[in-house]
Order: C-alpha cells, then sequence, then structure tokens
C-alpha cells in the first residue's frame, strides 16, 4: 500500500510527556562524542546560566521517538519502518534542551510527494516544555518505499 | 543564554575562516552505543545479516550519529549550545562500518555566511574520502 495522503493536516494528540534526565543526557553525549564539559558536568553548565546539564543539539530526536511512533501506528498510512530511509532532519531552537525539562511533542505531517512508487514524507514535532513555551521543531523528511510489512 | 564574554569571539568572522575540525573514530561498539542512547535499534545498524539482506555495503552509522558528532566538532569553540538556532542535513552516503577496522569520520567546520546576527557554520563531512551529509549548516547567534 502506497503512502496514504491523506495524512497530511491529521491531528495527532500530543505525546505524554519525557522527562530529561541528568543521565540520559550524559549517556547520549557520549554516544555522539559531545564531549564540551556543558553536557556533562552541571557546574559548567551553570556557569552558562542553565539549570542542569544541557542536551546535545540533536537530543530533540530522541523526545520526538513518539512521534514517529504515532505515525508508524496509523492503521491507514501505508508506512513500514523497514522500508524507512531517513533522507533530511532539520532542527529550529528556541533554546537548548536542559535535564529537569518536561517535554511534549505535536506531530504534523506537512508533505507527502511521491516519487514514483516511494514517497518524500515530511513530518514536523513541535517540542514544547511544561509551561507550554517552544523549545525546539524538528523536521524529518523521510523516503518511504513501497512494501509488504 | 546570557551575554557573555565569549561573545567577542564571533564579531570578526570572515567566510571561509575554518572554526574547528576532528576526525572520529567509529567502532561497532559506537553503534550499539547509539542505539541505547537514542532508542534506535534499526538492526542495519548492528547485523551484518540484516544489512546484507537489504542490500546494503555493510553495517552502517546511524545517520544521527553522523549528525550528532558532526555538530558536536563545533561546540568548544562555540562555548554554549544555546547559540545554535537551527541545524540541518541532508543525509547522501552510507557510512559503512568494519566490524574490525570500524570508519573515520572527518568534520571540517567553516564560516560560510555572516550577518550582523548570526553567523553560518557549513560542516563539510566525510568519509573514505566521500562527503557523507550534505548541506551539512548550523545557524549560531553571533550577538
Amino acid at each position: 500500500m502506497p503512502v496514504n495522503p491523506e495524512l497530511v493536516g491529521r491531528d495527532f494528540p500530543p505525546t505524554t510527556s519525557y522527562l530529561v534526565g541528568r543521565e540520559k543526557v550524559r549517556e547520549f553525549a557520549r554516544a555522539v562524542f559531545a564531549d564540551d564539559p556543558q553536557h556533562t558536568d552541571p557546574a559548567a553548565a551553570q556557569a552558562l546560566g542553565y539549570a542542569d546539564v544541557v542536551a546535545p543539539p540533536t537530543f530533540a530526536i530522541v523526545v520526538t521517538d513518539a512521534t514517529l511512533q504515532q505515525l508508524l501506528a496509523e492503521p491507514d498510512s501505508g508506512i513500514v519502518l523497514q522500508n524507512v530511509l531517513h533522507a533530511e532532519q532539520k532542527f529550529r531552537y528556541s533554546r537548548p534542551i536542559v535535564a529537569g525539562d518536561e517535554l511534549t511533542a505535536k506531530l504534523s505531517v506537512t508533505g507527502i510527494r511521491a516519487m514514483g512508487a516511494a514517497a518524500m514524507v515530511t513530518s514536523e514535532s513541535e517540542i514544547t516544555d511544561a509551561a507550554g513555551e517552544h523549545v525546539v521543531t524538528t523536521t524529518s523528511i523521510l523516503l518511504v518505499g513501497e512494501g509488504e510489512a | 543564554m546570557s551575554a557573555d564574554s565569549t561573545g567577542s569571539a564571533f564579531t570578526a568572522l570572515t567566510v571561509g575562516d575554518v572554526v574547528a575540525e576532528r576526525t572520529v573514530h567509529l567502532t561497532r561498539e559506537s553503534l550499539v552505543r547509539y542505539a541505547g542512547a537514542s532508542g534506535d535499534f534499526n538492526p542495519i545498524h548492528y547485523r551484518d545479516d540484516v544489512a546484507a539482506a537489504v542490500g546494503l555495503p555493510g553495517v552502517l552509522s546511524h545517520g544521527m550519529l553522523t549528525m550528532g558528532l558532526a555538530v558536536g566538532t563545533i561546540e568548544p569553540w562555540l562555548g554554549d549550545s544555546g547559540r545554535i538556532l537551527d541545524y540541518g542535513v541532508r543525509f547522501t552516503k552510507p557510512v559503512v562500518v568494519d566490524p574490525e577496522t570500524g570508519a573515520d569520520v572527518t568534520v571540517v567546520a567553516k564560516v560560510g555566511a555572516v550577518d550582523e546576527e548570526s553567523a553560518r557554520i557549513d560542516l563539510t563531512v566525510s568519509f573514505d574520502g566521500t562527503t557523507v551529509l550534505v548541506k551539512a549548516q548550523v545557524r549560531v547567534r553571533t550577538t
């Protein structure tokens, strides 16, 4: 089944909140070779004006995993994970993610473009904090092939 | 976040300046570590049989690992990752991580454009002589 063009504009509920933990930030920083002390040392982060360790810029993708799962769980999406290639990724920040943040992501599918049997699917997740303030918007472009689950 | 003394380091940027560079050695352990830290357990990033079955030349680095280590290159120069306004890449070529010899990913960060409030840092990210990310650009606040 090809990707369903009616996903564009569909209303997805906000994800359940994600509480950013200090050890998770340290674990992720180590995994992406982000060795700057702001990511691991609370004192270094506080010296920059943050309450706790600062997550590396691409940590936002971890918070948006729940929105990818929402997309895959739509029974009529036509999207099967093993046929998905990550083509482009963008982040637009209002501020960095910091340990202690309680974040929610809201998914929207903003574009689907057919490319032969495949489709380029553009999705955005807007991540906000517990006060409802914008933190970061992630934009992913996925190249989705057609195939059986 | 707040005004600080590092701000002055950004006023004299010239297009073409190299602000940071490094080479990161990836091994299969790096991929397993990233899988665990990120929650991305797609087996093409740790199983040779699955990678071969879907027609890949070998086990690949996660694109988001490559994207993450690329921007980490400029952070010691930048001082505060809160200066990053946006960051985007296109994934064009895979980074194949050999089970014995791993893979070396090289990142060179150059000033691509400057205006009154920000600078665009262009990241050239290569593996085995090939550019693996295209339009890898970080816009940073310089004021």
